[in-house]
């Protein structure tokens, strides 16, 4: 008896239960709840989608075509709020219950009905937040960043506001989960230093959930009481300062972006290896390296705000502190790059994409090393080169690391192969794509298109037609995407085997596919040799 | 079955987390709506915020129970007590970082904003064209902004109410701790004493800072209104009241389940989790005294 994991439900034994509302409303099952995350990200990822096709769609002439400019800026707004908040965090919250407790040999997450609230908070939370768009006086249109006093003139900002609060109530409880489920749940051998890389990233990340979501909230707490208590924060009229509301904002939002992208890292450096044959490269390094990341992501907000009329020290200290990040991100490049290196590399779909990540993601490193520098900031601040930039990360980084991930596991959790010809015409098709709808943005910033404005000047004319063309055509291949999803869950006829990739380690990959609903109720034993990384410590 | 002390614990599906969803999403939905409702007019909003809430406090009232049941059978085994702790300590750490964005605000208001609004530094140019009439004081009558924000008013002293209410929250500090010797020792009515005495000094602070609060608005005109010295005051003194409040609330539901004989010498988390709870009050309260009040 010892070792076995207890369910109070005898049913618990046998499998998932049939009735829908109890297995799907009521789950303490990680691998329900994972797929419950995956799937409201996919259905989000679409709706933003949508949104940034209406965005590219009246961007293709100049002139105001298609939309009302209040319209255009609504979709701007809830574009990102979707993507980062409904899309880009719960697909790696998704991925982080389905692989952790599989990664580590834990029956389950630390605390199953946290989790299963955690998840259940979220499509409330963006029924209100999209409700705004159908309401006299329509959603937010502010941007995401909600400065004031822009933002406090639109009569939603209450519902965004108490929507947001949901969504950090959800991420820090999902956070909490995490810590608690790497820290105490790991099975007897499975010593911190010898995680997957993965888990270490969210362990990392589920740190700086905890620190900076509530300190959004205090910030849009604040917002909401300047509109509609009276007070005086960010009002010069009473000692309060416009500029406050950015620090605030931005002590949250800069660790928030490399809350977007240290799972990515993570999922990266456990495609490479196994495609490349080789344990990762450094794998200490590896994790050094995410931290570092991690601590230097709390003092570098102002980069955001070069612009604005820092004193002068500020702006220095804070590109100073930026240009630093380029060390730890250099390292875990260089490490990726020195894994592939004499590897007997094959091509599958989660390797081409974590092989476009590696070089995509640099561009958009490099381009964010050139927002750094204070002089050049004060030209491209606002501009489309901003856009490019955080869109070379997003989705050339965490986009198409989640797509790798899922790539990767979908047979682990499907029991089925997915159609490696449907994979590479999904992926060739976003990546050519992506670039066409990016890259022209950096030449648009840097000639001076501003961003967020649904007309332009004709100088700009034909660099936006072709971004256009490519997000009309990025857009039309993440149909693809979900075609072979569908394909690779219900229909395909290639069972998957239980490593299903010839390289594969790490526990996950010693457990049948499709992942049975109860893993790991004895804990395994842990054969270091065996671990994703190798013996680390040899 | 004593063997289950090393197993793995998976709790039971439950419904409690789905309802727990729905009612959070009724009372922001509520508000939110409340809020927005033209003056005068008889909103729906806040007929659903209130449904809203009596629905949160039973899906406390039932998640809780379920819980406390599941311990008292014996479910919960020493992994799943480490999984409670450390989810109670980043809970705390959460708490601690929204209240960090407030005392930065302060923080900022205090050491930038007001003195750059004064003339001070690079604010200079701002002083002398857009805000020529404003007197960079803080706390002052009438110092903090244009006089039609709120109008003149005085600061509440640190060395009255707040600072009895700095010794009230101390001594409820130290009688929490004794109940707790006394519950590791096993002393059940000194455990009730000293645990109702903590829920009464809880009670007495929050009714202190109320009576601060009606003075403040009525004699001294501190209002919400009044500049960012009433934003900062009252929005840092506000949550940390409720704060307070709440935890005396879970300080006296722990009291009857000690009265009910729920906890025992070593498997008594939930005493503990509502201990660290009230210590983080009191911490807050000790920043709160020295920036707020007496600084």
């Amino acid at each position: 008896m010892s070792h076995a994991a207890i369910h109070d439900q005898h049913d618990d034994h046998h499998g998932a239960p049939k009735n829908f509302f109890q297995r799907w409303c009521m789950s303490t099952n990680h691998k329900d709840i994972g797929t419950l995350y995956l799937i409201f990200a996919l259905t989000m990822f679409f709706i933003g989608g949508s949104f940034a096709m209406v965005i590219r769609a009246e961007l293709f002439k100049p002139g105001l075509q298609l939309v009302q400019p209040y319209f255009f800026n609504e979709m701007t707004t809830m574009h990102a709020l979707v993507m980062i908040f409904g899309a880009i965090m719960p697909a790696f919250v998704g991925l982080g219950n389905w692989m952790i407790p599989l990664m580590v040999g834990a029956p389950d997450m630390a605390l199953p009905r946290m989790n299963n609230l955690s998840f259940w908070i979220l499509p409330f939370a963006f029924a209100l937040l999209l409700s705004t768009l159908f309401m006299p006086g329509g959603g937010p249109a502010g941007g995401w960043t909600m400065y004031p006093p822009l933002s406090l003139q639109s009569d939603s900002l209450a519902y965004v506001v108490f929507a947001i609060h949901l969504m950090g109530i959800s991420s820090i409880m999902g956070a909490i989960n995490i810590i608690a489920t790497i820290l105490n749940m790991r099975a007897p051998g499975m010593d911190l230093l010898k995680m997957p890389v993965f888990v270490w990233s969210w362990l990392i990340t589920a740190f700086l959930l905890i620190a900076v979501m509530p300190v959004l909230a205090g910030a849009v707490t604040m917002l909401l009481t300047d509109k509609y208590f009276g007070t005086n924060f960010f009002n010069p009229g009473g000692g309060g300062d416009p500029v406050l509301y950015q620090h605030i904002f931005w002590f949250f939002g800069h660790p928030e972006v490399y809350i977007m992208i240290l799972p990515a890292f993570g999922i990266i450096s456990e495609v490479i290896p196994t495609f490349a044959r080789k344990p990762i490269f450094g794998y200490k390094a590896m994790v050094f390296a995410i931290a570092s990341i991690a601590f230097l992501s709390f003092i570098v907000w102002a980069h955001h705000m070069f612009a604005v009329g820092l004193p002068l020290g500020a702006d220095i200290f804070f590109m100073y502190a930026t240009m630093l990040i380029a060390v730890p991100t250099g390292v875990k490049v260089f490490n990726w790059v020195a894994t592939m290196w004499g590897g007997s590399m094959t091509f599958e779909t989660p390797m081409l994409f974590a092989v476009a990540f590696v070089i995509l993601f640099t561009i958009g490193g490099f381009s964010g090393l050139m927002l750094a520098l204070v002089p050049a900031d004060f030209q491209y601040q606002d501009t489309y080169f901003v856009v490019a930039h955080f869109h070379y990360v997003l989705v050339t980084g965490a986009l198409f690391a989640i797509i790798s991930a899922t790539y990767y596991w979908l047979p682990k959790w499907s029991g089925r192969m997915y159609s490696e010809f449907w994979g590479k015409m999904h992926f060739w098709n976003s990546v050519i794509w992506v670039n066409v709808l990016f890259f022209p943005q950096h030449f648009l910033g840097l000639a001076g298109m501003p961003r967020r404005i649904p007309d332009y000047n004709v100088a700009f004319a034909n660099f936006n037609m072709i971004s256009s063309i490519g997000g009309f055509l990025f857009g039309a291949s993440q149909l693809i995407f979900l075609g072979v999803l569908i394909h690779g869950v219900f229909f395909s006829k290639k069972k998957a085997t239980e490593r299903v990739w010839e390289g594969a380690k790490g526990l996950e990959w010693t457990i049948p596919s499709p992942a049975p609903h109860h893993t790991f109720d004895v804990p395994p034993v842990i054969h270091d040799e065996e671990l994703a990384h190798g013996n680390v410590n040899a | 079955m004593s063997q289950q002390h090393d197993a793995y614990f998976v709790p039971a599906r439950s419904y409690w987390p789905f309802v727990a969803a729905v009612v959070m999403f009724t009372t922001m939905f509520g508000a939110a709506h409340w809020l927005n409702a033209s003056p005068g007019e008889a909103g729906f909003g806040k007929t659903v915020w209130l449904v809203g809430m009596v629905g949160v406090l039973a899906m406390f009232f039932g998640w809780f129970r379920s819980v406390i049941r599941e311990s008292l059978a014996g479910n919960y085994n020493h992994q799943v007590d480490t999984s409670f702790r450390m989810g109670m300590m980043w809970f705390i750490f959460s708490e601690v970082m929204f209240f960090g964005a407030f005392f930065g605000a302060l923080f900022y208001i205090r050491m930038f904003s007001v003195p750059w609004l004064g003339g001070e530094g690079h604010g200079v140019l701002t002083h002398q064209f857009l805000w020529s009439d404003y007197a960079a004081s803080w706390g002052a009558s009438g110092g903090n902004g244009p006089e039609r924000l709120g109008g003149p008013f005085q600061t509440v002293s640190a060395w009255g109410l707040p600072l009895l209410n700095t010794l009230i929250l101390l001594s409820s500090s130290v009688t929490v701790t004794i109940a707790h010797h006394a519950l590791r020792a096993g002393h059940r009515g000194k455990i009730l004493w000293f645990l109702g005495l903590t829920v009464l000094l809880g009670a007495l602070f929050v009714n202190f800072q109320a009576h601060e609060y009606i003075e403040a608005y009525h004699e001294l005109n501190l209002t919400l209104h009044s500049g960012v010295y009433g934003s900062t005051f009252f929005l840092l003194t506000g949550f940390h009241g409720l704060h307070v409040t709440l935890g005396t609330i879970m300080l006296a539901v722990i009291w009857f389940r000690v009265l009910k004989g729920h906890f025992s010498k070593d498997h008594h988390f939930g005493f503990e989790a509502v201990a660290w709870y009230w210590h983080f009050v009191d911490v807050v309260w000790l920043g709160l005294f020295l920036f707020v009040y007496i600084l």
